[in-house]
Formats: structure tokens, sequence, C-alpha cells
């Protein structure tokens, strides 16, 4: 059947999953829905320890068993080292038909591939799966099936109870001995811990791991004890240097440089920059650096940011400490000067939920003006691709990429028009996560393009005469012209992967990778 | 006369042959000029290579209207000759001559690009020469050289080799260069063609470049060499007239037209004195702002 | 043109590809390696055999690691490695069978 779309979603998937296809981004808007809640085991006796001496005790007093479901959260990034101990412990524990429902993978956890091969991790639910991993997806190693969603999905589906968390695993830089969590100080400071709430409030049991026990109470909690089972210590919970890799210096590259300056100009020009506006960006170099720039224009014209939210960097909170935005909320420091900036009380630790959920009663991001997006590819239709490789290997993160292009009234895609050969802009993405509907503005090295569905965008664009205008097909144009019309990627039949909508529904489906045929 | 002689170039952007990744598209930086080179950036044992390169981009690369000039390898070698005809026959707009010294330099390059021209059925006279004063010899015979060929539409300032030549270093004030430049300037004016500045290296430091761009502006520099596409907003920047220079410009020009009708000889325009030896000026910096893209109107 | 003696072109950097030929035995052979051979594996063996075909080569080994080069970077490293496995560096066929 296909989807809003137009993505064939296979009936067996459909019948396999429960799930409906992609209905349109406001499809679910008002359904009710009873919130899901865990078993609690009250601790009442004032002599009770929640302190284990290690990882193997913690997993048998959580009665951790074959076919459970144990969680993560992604703060260190390519730092982490607590999914691998643990899941190292299962594995070691012969448990077999594990589902890792971790907030995201990467990099840090390319040894899980084995276990992925001996059948002790059969699902992965994810926002998105980078480096090994990703590939031994892509390549059907996985028995079940991967669902990636996005940060405010991943929260509907715990509250929802669509995802039962057995045990949700909490690493945290500093924890008292009766579980009051904090995502700053000790040895591995990573700001925040916003995506492990909805694991605290929905998980049958919690275990924080720490590297640095501190006097109780360790307070104001991010995590408060009230949601905690078991702490457990451990020599180290992450590698401190790779937490910030996000810390991009500001690009000197003057392709960046121009992106950022379109990406700028569409900003100013559209009629939602005005004092009070939002603003949400990302990690990369035009990003950053159209920050930079944005800053200037707001200076000059005595513009100041109402509010600031996301994956945050150090731009932004500069933007905070010379009085330019009212309030930053934060759901993950991707630098450790934004990790040391938490200090500034106009600096708000948020949760996932708060964030970016779309079955609570409003989330932060349908206040958002502004938000700026990478992607690996966009289509004529302006649909994003964030996490198949256009080769079809799995190799990026749903992020919060379709949260806030949904709720953002102006959002803008930042991509060079190629990368290498592989044209970004395209007939047809290789997979859809973020739909059309939900993207506005296309910036690309070759031009500005407008979805036609935004006349009002388009027409203060022209108006202000101020970026070189092209429709989205004359920028695909341009790129074939250049590398020539890719071949459709060929796949194997078989599903690995789901790209799950915001809404739990289906947006499309990720297939098995197959070698090209050899002449 | 080939219309490509006084084209617009401000910034005339380096580019090594031999890298694919540099060749493939820089027209999105906007430069006027790209210099493709076959000279001091590809390695010895890559000279061969850099020119098949250099062919397939110049034939198959729609470069988007940027002038598309070779650096060929110096007189001094056995290699330009055939960088000659490569070029020509790929289609190149123009050769840059490095380390000129005389104007005989001109004329043997004059005579190869004339001869590849016939090679391969290139319409006589498309492509066009600038020479690179790189030595005191060089700068000292700028005026001749400047003369040596309807071909040559300017000559260009190279001043990594002419300091040396001079027994002194690039120091960032620009003192070293001040005669060079001066006396270049001069030259290429008083024969008619274009002349542009030399690289600046330190890209670390953007307002010493903007200084340096300021000056020979100037000057009366026509363009700069550039070595880094973020050079080339501060280049553009500096060389488009203001949009006060555009508006008084068109009131000198306007005001002259009718004047000189009336037969009035001076007169005043915003306060200022004005009087016929304006108008030449006044008529420059509208061509070089509609060549810049900033002026949409008729005179 | 005759392959005499194994001949080298190009780089493994971005945008590029290293072309390498050797003597065949009678026909062509093609390695190739592609950072995007799922969307252009076609495109690129086209590419090569035109150009190796226009240079009347016959008989070669060749292997090819390409990083996402465009054809007109395909083809200059595959005309550079022949004409250096025949030592010919000047008076080339320009626009003749180079084109």
């Amino acid at each position: 059947m296909k989807n809003a779309v137009g993505r064939e979603i296979p009936e067996e998937i459909l019948k396999a999953t429960g799930k409906e296809p992609f209905q349109g981004n406001n499809y679910k808007n008002g359904v009710p829905f009873r919130r899901q809640g865990p078993l609690i085991r009250p601790v009442m006796d004032n002599e009770h320890s929640k302190l284990v001496k290690d990882i193997h005790e913690a997993l048998v007093k959580c009665h951790a068993h074959s076919g459970m479901t144990v969680s993560f959260h992604h703060h260190f990034r390519e730092g982490d080292l607590i999914v691998c101990m643990v899941m190292k412990e299962i594995q070691k524990m012969g448990l077999k038909n594990i589902t890792l429902a971790a907030t995201s993978l990467g990099k840090a956890h390319d040894d899980l591939v084995p276990m992925i091969e001996d059948g002790t991790i059969t699902r992965i639910e994810a926002s998105g799966v980078r480096g090994k991993i990703g590939r031994a997806i892509s390549e059907g190693k996985l028995k079940g099936l991967a669902i990636m969603r996005s940060h405010g999905g991943r929260v509907r589906s715990l509250v929802t109870g669509e995802t039962k968390v057995d045990i949700a695993f909490i690493g945290a830089p500093t924890s008292d001995d009766y579980g009051n969590l904090r995502g700053i100080g000790g040895k591995t400071n990573c700001g925040v811990l916003s995506y492990s709430h909805v694991d605290g409030d929905c998980a049958e049991y919690v275990v924080a791991i720490t590297d640095c026990l501190v006097p109780f109470p360790n307070f104001p909690a991010h995590i408060s004890m009230t949601k905690v089972d078991y702490v457990c210590v451990v020599d180290a919970i992450g590698i401190p240097e790779k937490i910030a890799t996000g810390a991009a210096k500001p690009t000197t590259d003057q392709r960046k440089l121009m992106m950022a300056e379109y990406c700028t100009q569409v900003v100013v020009n559209t009629p939602y920059f005005k004092d009070g506006f939002s603003y949400q960006t990302g990690v990369g170099g035009a990003s950053i650096a159209s920050t930079i720039s944005l800053t200037r224009i707001m200076k000059e014209r005595g513009i100041k940011m109402g509010f600031g939210v996301g994956g945050l960097t150090k731009p932004m909170c500069d933007l905070l400490d010379m009085g330019m935005v009212r309030v930053l909320l934060d759901t993950q420091a991707f630098d450790l000067d934004t990790v040391s900036n938490v200090i500034n009380p106009a600096h708000h630790r948020i949760t996932a939920g708060a964030y970016a959920n779309p079955f609570n009663k409003g989330a932060f991001v349908n206040r958002l003006d502004y938000v700026i997006l990478a992607s690996l590819e966009v289509d004529v239709h302006f649909n994003c691709n964030v996490v198949v490789g256009s080769d079809g290997v799995i190799t990026g993160a749903q992020g919060g990429h379709p949260d806030t292009a949904q709720g953002a009234k102006c959002t803008i895609v930042i991509c060079p028009l190629l990368q290498g050969r592989i044209p970004a802009i395209c007939s047809e993405v290789t997979t859809v996560t973020t739909p059309g509907e939900s993207v506005d503005i296309v910036v690309t090295d070759y031009g500005v393009a407008v979805n036609p569905n935004r006349h009002d965008l388009l027409e203060a664009l022209q108006k202000a005469d101020c970026v070189p205008l092209k429709t989205i097909e004359e920028l695909r144009d341009i790129a074939y012209s250049i590398v020539g019309e890719p071949e459709p990627v060929q796949f194997g039949d078989r599903i690995v992967g789901i790209i799950e909508a915001r809404d739990g529904t289906i947006m499309d489906v990720v297939r098995q990778v197959k070698d090209p045929d050899p002449e | 006369m080939n219309p490509n002689l006084k084209r617009l170039r401000r910034s005339m952007m380096f580019l090594n042959c031999q890298k694919p990744s540099l060749i493939k598209d820089p027209y999105v930086y906007k430069p006027d000029s790209i210099m493709l080179d076959l000279e001091d950036a590809v390695a010895e044992k890559e000279k061969d290579a850099a020119r098949y390169s250099l062919f397939h981009a110049l034939r198959e690369i729609d470069y988007r209207g940027v002038e598309r000039v070779v650096r060929i390898n110096g007189l001094d070698t056995d290699l330009w000759r055939e960088d000659i005809r490569c070029s020509v026959a790929g289609g190149c707009d123009a050769i840059r001559i490095p380390k000129t010294e005389t104007p005989e330099d001109v004329r043997r390059v004059e005579e190869a690009v004339e001869a590849a021209e016939e090679e391969f059925h290139v319409e006589k006279g498309r492509t066009l020469i600038m020479a690179a004063l790189e030595s005191a010899r060089g700068v000292m015979n700028a005026f001749d050289i400047c003369k040596a060929s309807p071909r040559l539409f300017g000559i260009a300032l190279s001043g990594g080799d002419y300091t040396k030549d001079l027994q002194t270093t690039i120091s960032g004030t620009g003192v070293e260069l001040m005669g060079a430049r001066q006396h270049m300037i001069i030259a290429a004016r008083a024969a008619g063609v274009q002349c542009f500045d030399t690289v600046y290296t330190n890209l670390n430091d953007m307002e010493g470049f903007r200084r340096d761009v300021e000056t020979i502006h100037m000057m009366g520099f026509d363009g700069k060499s550039i070595i880094n596409p973020r050079q080339i907003p501060i280049v553009h920047e500096i060389f488009t007239p203001k949009p006060k220079d555009i508006i008084f410009a068109e009131k000198v020009v306007r005001e002259i037209d009718t004047k000189k009708a009336q037969g009035i000889g001076v007169f005043t325009v915003d306060g200022k004195m004005i009087d016929i030896a304006f108008y030449d000026g006044a008529k420059r910096t509208l061509a070089l702002a509609r060549a810049s893209g900033v002026y949409k109107g008729d005179l | 043109m005759e392959i005499k003696k194994a001949a080298v072109a190009g780089t493994l950097e971005s945008s590029d590809c290293m072309v390498t030929v050797e003597p065949g035995e009678g026909e062509i052979t093609l390695d190739l390696d592609s950072a995007v051979i799922r969307q252009y594996g076609k495109q690129i063996r086209k590419v090569i055999g035109e150009t190796l075909k226009r240079l009347d080569v016959t008989s070669a080994k060749v292997t090819v690691v390409d990083k996402g080069a465009l054809d007109c970077t395909i083809k200059a490293r595959v005309e550079c490695a022949v004409y250096r496995s025949a030592d010919v560096r000047d008076g080339l066929p320009w626009g003749g069978v180079i084109v």
C-alpha cells in the first residue's frame, strides 16, 4: 500500500508490526490515548541499599532474561562505553533475542556487530545507526527489524507502551547511592540527561551507571531517585574527549560560508524574523556559520531571539551570553562550551519529551519559527533522507529532524548540491525520513529552492532579491547535468528496517542491500 | 578586436589542474576568471597528467561564463609548447605566460598560440594572452611587454619571485612591492591594457588581505590574483562601485549630456564642481557596476 | 596502442580515480572499485571502455580505484596511464582520439 509520501509499504510489514502507513503530518492530531506506566516496586525500608557491585548483579536483580528489551541514551555520543559494557555482560550470560532500544547508536558501538551475528541482539530500535552496525543491518545480519524513529517519536513509543523497556541503563556523570542523577560534573560530563527522562518514567527497572559517586543528595537531580531501582559504580562510563566531537571550529570552507550566507539571508527576509523569534540549528559547519552571520544582522537590526532549542553549540551559547536570546532550552550539549554554559540561569535543560514528543499536550518544536537542518538527500517533492546513504546502506540518524521540521513555521534544509559524485538533490530520495510537507526551503551552493506550497515565503524572497532562487527541479537538473543521472540502487527483497514517522505510522521501509551486478 | 580584451577581471583565481576536486565547479564561488595552473602548483612528474585533466575540463565542464585562463609552464622549459597545444585545443580563453621578461617572450607565445589555433581549427584571435612579471627585468620592460601583442589583455605582478629577485621578502606591508605596482599600473594604462596584482598568501589574515586589496584598488589596478575562494567576496566588495558612487556617476553623465547641449562647460552635482573631464570616469564606474551586476540602468 | 609496460595515473583523493594499465593477454580486463559503484558503476565502465577503444587499446589489464570522479576525470586518467605506458609526452592528438 502506498503511503502519503508515495512509498510502497508492503502488507506483510503492516501486519507484522500492526502499524499503519503514514497518512500525513497531522493524522493523529487530537486522537486520545492512555499513557502507559511501569510496574513500581516501592522502597519503604530505610535500610534498603540500591548499590549493586557490578553490571552482572544489576542484571540478575532486574531479572534479565532472553527476549527482553534494554534501553540506553546517547549523551556520551562517540565516547559511550555503557552500551557495549552492558551488552557484553548480557552476551556472557547467554541471553538471546534482546531488543536494543537506544536513543541512538554510532561508531562507539561497532563491537555490537558480533552480538547481532550470534543472535544476542535480534531487534534494534534507535534514532538511527551509524558505523558498522548500520552496515550489518543493511546486509541483513539482524534477525528482526530495525526501527528508526525520531527523538520525539521514541518518547511517544515509550509512553504509549509500544516499546516496553524491561531495563533502562542510564549512564550518569554523577549519582548518589540513592539514584539522584545529574548530567553535569564528574569525569564524563555531558551536561544534560534529556533523552533518558522517558526511560526513567516508563521502564520496568531503572539502573543508573556512574563513574562518579557523590554524597547524597546529588541535587538538583536531573533524574530523580524516585525512578531509580539500582546504582552501579564502574571505572568509566565514557571517553570525555569523544563526547564533544561536535565542537566544530567556525568553518573556513567558502562553500559552507556561502550556503550559510544564503541561509541567513533567507531567515532575515522571511516574515518570522522579528523580535522574539525562535530558532534551532544543527552542528554542521554551514549551520554554525549561519548562526554566526545571523548574530551580526540581529545586532544591526536590534532583534533578539525569544528561545533557542535542541542540541546546542557554542555560537548559540554566545548569543545567550551576549543577551541576544532570552532562554536556551537544551536537549544535548555538542561541545564543551555548551556543557559549561549550563551554569547560565537562562540555559535550561529540557526533556526529549518536552522538546519533541508529538503525543503530549504540545512540545517545544511546535513553537519554533525557524529550524536549520541538514540532509543526505532531498528529492523534488522536498522529502528528506537523513538515515540511509545513497548507496542504500544505513548510515545516519533521524534525530530531531522530522520533529523540528514539522514543528517549525519555516524549515530550512542546507545541503551541498553534490557530495562527491552523489547528487544530494534528486528525483526520489533513497528512503524518506522527513516528509516534503514539513520542508519549506532548501539551500544549496547552487541556489535556493522554496517549496511551492509556500508561496508566502517564495514571494518574500523574490521581493527581497537576496538569494539565487531556483526551482527544486532546476537544482536536480543542474546536479544531473554535472554528475549524470544515478542508476537506482539495487535492493534485495528482505525488509531490514522501518523508518517510523513521528506518530508511529510507517514513513518508509529499508531493504537489504544487494551487491551490484559485476559485468 | 576580441571583445573579451576589456572584460571584468576583479578576481582571478588560481586552481591546480592536477586536482579534480578543485577544477570541477569553482564557478559556484563566482570569480571573474579562473587560472588553471599547469606550472608551479603541479608536481614535475604530474605535468603530463595535469594536461589531460585540463583538456577535458575545458571541453566538458560548463564554467558558466567564468573566464578560463591557463597558466603554462615557463618558456625555459620543454613543456610550454605542448601546454599551449592542449589549452588551445581545449578552447581556453587565455594563456598566462609566467616569468615574462621581454616583449619577445610574448611574441613567442603568440606564435605558438596562432599555430595551435590553426592546427585545431580554433577561431583566429580567440585565445588571449596575459603576461606575469616576476623579475626586476620584467617589471622594467613592462611597457614594451604591454605593447607586444594585440592579444595581450593585461599584465600581472607575481610578487613571490619578484621579491626574491629584488633580494627581499614579502613583508605584509606592501612596501617591497610599491615600486613594481606603481610602475606596472602606469605602464599598463599608458599601453591601454589591464593590470593585476599579486596573490596574498596568508589566509589567516583576512584583515591584512582586505587592506592589501583596498591599496591596489586605490592605485588603479583592475583586479587581483587569488588563491582561495574565501578571498573572492572581499575583492568583489571593494572593486564593485558603491550605490552612492553609482548614483553620482549617473547624475554626472546625465548632467554633462544635457549641459553640453546647452553649451555650459562647468557646473555642480551634489555640491561638487563637474566638467567634461569627469565624463569618462563616470562612464567607467557605470560600466563596472553593470559588469558586476549591481547596475541595471541604461547609461 | 599497445600497452608495453605498466603505468599508473591519478590519485586516491576525493573526486579523483587511480588508473593502472598493464600488458594484457589479448583482451581488456577491467577491475573496478568505486565509492559510487551502485549508482554509477555502469557509466564508469562505459567511459573507460570507450576511452580505451578510441586509443585503440585492445589488450590490457586495467585496474581502476574510483573516488567519485566525474567522467572527464576518468577519461583524463585513463589517457594519461595509456600514454605513459607508451612513453608519449608530446605532440598528442588533442581533439583527435583525445576528445
